[in-house]
This record gives C-alpha cells, sequence and structure tokens, in this order.
C-alpha cells in the first residue's frame, strides 16, 4: 500500500533543492554587497537629484512646464487634460504634490532604464527569430512571478532604498517595451525595407533612417505600456522604502487609513492619465499631426512661427 | 527610339536560383541528372525560382522581361543588385562580377550605378517626397545641398515640381509612383530596374506614366530593364522582349521577333491577342517583285503606291484603302517587293507564311 502511495506521488520523494539553492544565492549576494555598493550609490544620487529637482521647483511652475511639455509632445487639448488632471491632484491634499513629485522621479528613473535596456532587446528580437525564442520565456517570466518573490533577493543584494525600488519596478515594466519594439520592428513593410537596401542603405542606415522611425508609434504604446505598469509598481517598491504617494497608500494600509489611503491612490491614477495622455500624443503617426515637423507645433510652433519661412 | 549600342551593361550568365534548405544539393543533382522542377520540388523540397537564365543588356537599352506572377520574372531583376543572391550563375555590370563585390563596393553600386522601381511603389511614409528621392544620396553621405540639388532635378523630370514637401500619403498612387522613379534617376544611375513598376495603377494612369518613361528614357538614354506581366506594355517600351515561363527563358526578340515568330506554344498563344498594325513591317510581308510578276503580269509598280520596307501594316492599311492597287515596297528608288491586299489581310492575321496566292 505504501509502495503504491509512493508511486502516484513521486514528487512527495524528491527533493531537488531548488529553494536552498536559490537561498545560497542570497547568501552570497549579502556576502558580495560591498561590490555592489559603489555602483549603487551612483544610482541613488542620480534618483535623489531628480527627486530634489522635481521637488525644487515651486508647483506652480512645474505644473505650467508640464502642460507646456503636453501641448508640444501631444496637443493643445492634451495639454488642458493634463492641467486639469495635475491641479486636481495637487489639491488632493497639502503634501500630495510633493508625493507625487518624488513619485514621478522613481518612475521616470526606472522608465529611463527599460527605454536603455528594452530598446536594444527589442530590436534584436525583432531581429532574430531564435533571440526573440530565448527572450519570450524570460519575459513571460518577469511580468508574471510576484514581485515578493524577487523582492527579497534585490533587496539583500543591494539593500533597500530608491535604486532597489527601481529594479523591481524595471523588472516588472520592462517586457511591454520589449515585445512592443519586436512587434514594431517584425511589422515594418519588408517593401520598403528592400528599397532602402537597394539604394544602398548600410543594416545600419536601414535600423536608423527606416525600421526604428516607422516602428515608432508601436514602440512608444510600449512605452506607454512600461510607464503605466511602472506606477502600478509604486506601492509595493514603497515596501522597501521607496518614498512618494506610494509610501502613502502602505502606510494607510497599516493604519486602516481610508482617506489616506484614497489621496495615494488618486494621485497615482491621476499621474498615471497625465503620463499616458503625454506619451500616447507622442507615438501618434506623422498623418496623424498633420505631417508637421515639431518645431512647427505646440509653444516651440507659436514662438518659432515669425521665424520661418512661409 | 535609340539604337542600343553593343557593349553590355549588364551580362548574366546561367543564373539559378533555388529556393530552399537544400538547394545547394539540389542544385549539383539538378546539374547531373536534369531534374525538373516538379523533380527538385518532391526530391529535395525546394523551389526553382530561376532556371538557367542568360542575357545581355546593351548600353542604353530597354529590355523587358515578361512573364505571367511566379514566372521568377521578380526573382531574375533582384539578382542584377543582389537583393538575391544566385544559387550559380554570374551577373556582371559593366565588365564587374556583382557577386564578388565586397558589402561596402556593392552598396556603392546600388546607390550610384542602380536605379529601382517596385510595384509596391515602397516609399518611405515618414519621410516627404524630397527625403525619399534624395534617400540614395543621403545614405552616400551626400552633403545636404548637394543631394537637394539632384533630387529637385528628378523631381521636375517626372512633373512633381512644387510637391516636394508632401508625404507619400497625400499623393495619389500615380504621383507616387513617379517619385519612386524620380528616387531611381536622382543619383543618376547608369541602370534601371523596373520592376512591374506600372501593374498596380489603373489603364489611364498606367498609359500616362508609359509615355512619361518613354520619353524620360529616350532623353537620358539609361540602359533599362523593365519587368511586366502585360505583353502590350513590354513592345510599347521594349527594344527586346524575354518571354520568361516556369523560371525560364523562353524566347528572346524584339517585339516583331516575338510577334511574328514565336518560339513556342506558349509565346504563341501570349501574342495570339496582340494587335501587329504596329510591329510588323512591309518587309515581313512583302512578296518579291518576280515572283508577284510570273503569277499576274508586269508590274506597275511606278504608278501603284509606295512605302519603305520598314513600313508599318498600319501605314500599309492607310495606302490600301487610298487605291485599288497593291503597294509596291521601294528601296534605294527601286521596287523589291509587292505587298498585296491579300497579304496585307494575312499580315494584320498575323500569318506569315511565304504569301503563295
Amino acid at each position: 500500500m505504501e509502495f503504491l502511495n509512493s508511486l502516484l506521488d513521486p514528487f512527495a520523494l524528491i527533493d531537488l533543492g531548488i529553494a536552498d539553492i536559490a537561498d545560497g544565492v542570497k547568501r552570497w549576494a549579502i556576502a558580495n554587497r560591498s561590490m555592489i555598493q559603489p555602483i549603487k550609490d551612483v544610482l541613488n544620487t542620480g534618483i535623489v537629484s531628480v527627486d530634489h529637482a522635481f521637488n525644487a521647483v515651486p508647483p506652480l511652475l512645474m505644473l505650467l512646464i508640464i502642460v507646456l511639455i503636453a501641448w508640444q509632445l501631444a496637443s493643445a487639448r492634451v495639454a488642458i487634460t493634463v492641467g486639469v488632471a495635475l491641479t486636481v491632484l495637487g489639491l488632493l491634499s497639502p503634501h500630495a504634490w510633493g508625493l507625487a513629485m518624488t513619485t514621478l522621479a522613481i518612475v521616470v528613473a526606472a522608465v529611463i532604464v527599460c527605454f536603455l535596456i528594452g530598446l536594444p532587446l527589442g530590436t534584436l528580437a525583432g531581429k532574430s527569430d531564435r533571440f526573440e525564442a530565448v527572450l519570450r520565456p524570460l519575459l513571460d517570466l518577469m511580468q508574471t512571478i510576484p514581485a515578493f518573490v524577487y523582492l527579497v533577493p534585490v533587496v539583500m543584494l543591494i539593500g533597500i532604498g530608491n535604486v532597489a525600488g527601481v529594479i523591481v519596478t524595471v523588472i516588472f515594466a520592462l517586457p511591454p517595451l520589449v515585445r512592443l519594439t519586436s512587434l514594431g520592428i517584425r511589422g515594418v513593410n519588408p517593401s520598403v525595407v528592400e528599397a532602402a537596401r537597394a539604394f544602398g542603405a548600410s543594416p545600419k542606415q536601414v535600423l536608423f533612417k527606416v525600421e526604428l522611425p516607422l516602428a515608432m508609434p508601436t514602440i512608444m504604446a510600449g512605452v506607454n505600456q512600461t510607464i503605466m505598469m511602472a506606477l502600478s509598481m509604486v506601492v509595493i517598491a514603497s515596501m522597501i522604502s521607496v518614498g512618494g504617494l506610494g509610501n502613502e497608500v502602505l502606510r494607510a494600509m497599516g493604519r486602516l487609513d481610508a482617506g489616506k489611503a484614497i489621496v495615494g491612490g488618486l494621485g497615482i491614477v491621476i499621474l498615471a492619465i497625465v503620463l499616458d495622455r503625454i506619451t500616447q500624443g507622442i507615438g501618434q503617426s506623422g498623418r496623424a499631426r498633420g505631417h508637421r515637423r515639431w518645431f512647427e507645433v505646440g509653444p516651440i510652433g507659436l514662438i518659432s512661427a515669425p521665424f520661418r519661412k512661409a | 527610339m535609340n539604337t542600343p549600342s553593343a557593349e553590355p551593361v549588364i551580362r548574366c550568365e546561367g543564373i539559378w536560383k533555388i529556393f530552399g534548405k537544400r538547394a545547394d544539393e539540389a542544385m549539383r543533382s539538378v546539374r547531373e541528372h536534369g531534374l525538373s522542377k516538379e523533380e527538385v520540388r518532391d526530391r529535395f523540397d525546394c523551389v526553382v525560382g530561376v532556371r538557367d537564365a542568360s542575357f545581355d543588356v546593351a548600353r542604353g537599352e530597354i529590355f523587358c522581361i515578361m512573364g505571367l506572377s511566379g514566372s521568377g520574372k521578380s526573382t531574375l531583376i533582384r539578382h542584377i543588385n543582389r537583393l538575391i543572391e544566385p544559387t550559380a550563375g554570374k551577373i556582371m555590370i559593366e565588365g564587374r562580377d556583382v557577386n564578388a563585390l565586397s558589402n561596402a563596393d556593392l552598396r556603392q553600386m546600388r546607390a550610384e550605378k542602380i536605379g529601382m522601381v517596385f510595384q509596391s511603389m515602397a516609399l518611405m511614409p515618414h519621410r516627404n517626397v524630397l527625403q525619399n528621392v534624395a534617400f540614395s544620396q543621403e545614405v552616400r553621405g551626400f552633403d545636404k545641398a548637394e543631394r537637394r540639388r539632384s533630387a529637385l532635378r528628378a523631381i521636375e523630370a517626372v512633373d512633381l515640381k512644387g510637391w516636394e514637401a508632401k508625404y507619400p500619403d497625400e499623393l495619389s498612387g500615380g504621383m507616387q509612383q513617379r517619385v519612386g522613379l524620380a528616387r531611381a534617376i536622382a543619383a543618376d544611375p547608369a541602370i534601371l530596374l523596373m520592376d512591374e513598376p506600372f501593374s498596380a495603377l489603373d489603364p489611364l494612369i498606367r498609359r500616362q506614366l508609359q509615355d512619361q518613361f518613354m520619353a524620360l528614357s529616350a532623353e537620358m538614354h539609361k540602359t533599362t530593364l523593365f519587368i511586366t506581366h502585360d505583353l502590350d506594355e513590354a513592345i510599347r517600351i521594349g527594344h527586346r522582349i524575354a518571354i520568361m515561363k516556369d523560371g525560364e527563358l523562353v524566347q528572346i526578340g524584339t517585339p516583331e521577333d516575338i510577334v511574328t515568330a514565336p518560339a513556342d506554344a506558349y509565346v504563341a498563344d501570349f501574342v495570339a491577342g496582340i494587335s501587329k498594325l504596329g510591329l510588323v513591317t512591309a518587309a515581313k510581308i512583302m512578296e518579291p517583285v518576280a515572283a508577284w510578276e510570273q503569277r499576274e503580269g508586269p508590274a506597275a509598280t511606278a504608278s501603284w503606291s509606295q512605302a519603305r520596307p520598314e513600313a508599318l501594316l498600319n501605314e500599309l492599311v492607310d495606302l490600301s484603302i487610298a487605291s485599288p492597287d497593291p503597294i509596291a515596297v521601294m528601296q534605294d528608288g527601286k521596287a523589291i517587293g509587292i505587298v498585296t491586299k491579300t497579304a496585307l489581310l494575312r499580315g494584320v492575321r498575323g500569318d506569315l507564311a511565304p504569301a503563295a496566292a
């Protein structure tokens, strides 16, 4: 009887010790922390200075700057939406604006890192089926594995703080950018690429003059998704001592303070709306924007109009 | 029409293209055992795209390759600028072996020597007309003023002046293809590769563009390889025509040759519907004066309508309508042949058997 039981449930008898191995990696990470420390300090200084810069600008001026950016990159309509949304954000509570700027700094840092890693990876994946086949399960893993699983090793490796927060955010937010960059490169009309080759373009010129520009709307959709996912990591990142709106929500949860939670939560949502509208605006195709150059639209277009030739 | 000089600009020798993972194996087998297309497909799971194609194109000549879709003509033309590598065979451009070029030399040749026009236009939607046309000089690193100058010259040549700042999606199909043509001639290349350039356009626009292309071509005297599935187009445009079927060039000749002496039933079938009026000359249908006199008595050629030997049927029909007499074919002031109404009617029908009755 016992034999039959063990036959039907062989997994109970076999222990490959995967958890122990992972634990070993953790111990190794703790032992070698000093190696990581200098890199971490540099990154942390970068993030903190962005945070300080955002917080140093008077809120009303910052609001104006973001509205102007939205007008330039997207449209006047988006700029109005962004202006209203940011005003509501500021009115949520006296501290909301400062917290939002801290969160914005973390998200911007994470998205820049995602862009630097994701664009080359996605381009390679778009060019090579084999690389895509290797990358895909890795991206699936990054997107689906619960954040708490890698939270611990990351903290063991580099300690709590902004850098760890950015790293866990990047792990979660990177996949859509890679996937959509690959999709965008694959979606470029092959006959246009052929024409570029026929007129003597080198592989590098084909990439930078044809493939990346034509894939740009899809890549921007990826950036948009990456920003949204980065914002959704804000609360989890605050568990490893990242400040900002996420921290507000976390603390409210600990004290069962519904009011504080709503301020933090709404703040994150508004930030998401603002960043979403702006990045969607950038992703519009040339035709949708009436084929105007960047210096012919928005506030810069308004200022430069008298200096341009008709 | 320009008479092409003898020096070949493009020379293709025994080009084979077999698609598939086991192409080289299939190629060896074809060489040794002369496998057919079907045998290659069944035995090696490979597709024969081009089968032993050889031809020369002389400087200034317009060489048409005519074939139905799937006959391998688009594959063949892509060998000239090595967008496709041949499985076997050699392509020489002005005496240089294209497949022996380094990558850098190949890119230079593509940008400076060869212009290409595509059926799908393949314009870059994120660049305006000027930037599209200037592309080949841009990738060669010409300075902005110079490439703007050549691009504007090309745009003017295709009558698109004033449209430089527009984007492709703001233009009609015919205009887009004119941009495609301008892009091909912007760097003033010696060779033009035209891959069914006018097939996607409606008939009226197609005819307009054919005329425009022929005018440009006469003026610029470029060596042109022109792909089409439309025999009328091939006859209108080409100095010589090659008929392609299942990857093989079945006949190469002047339009008149192809129409009057088709090499096989396949070509004959193609040319059956083609009007001979603008193709066949008096020399092809005339009867020697002696033969005529033997049958009908002395010929009063001096009082009949007269035509040159290279006069087309069109012209002969006009002469024949004007007078009840036969037409005298004159060369150097002497009658060398006679075209009767019967012979003329036979000629119109494409029946060029020696006139007996």
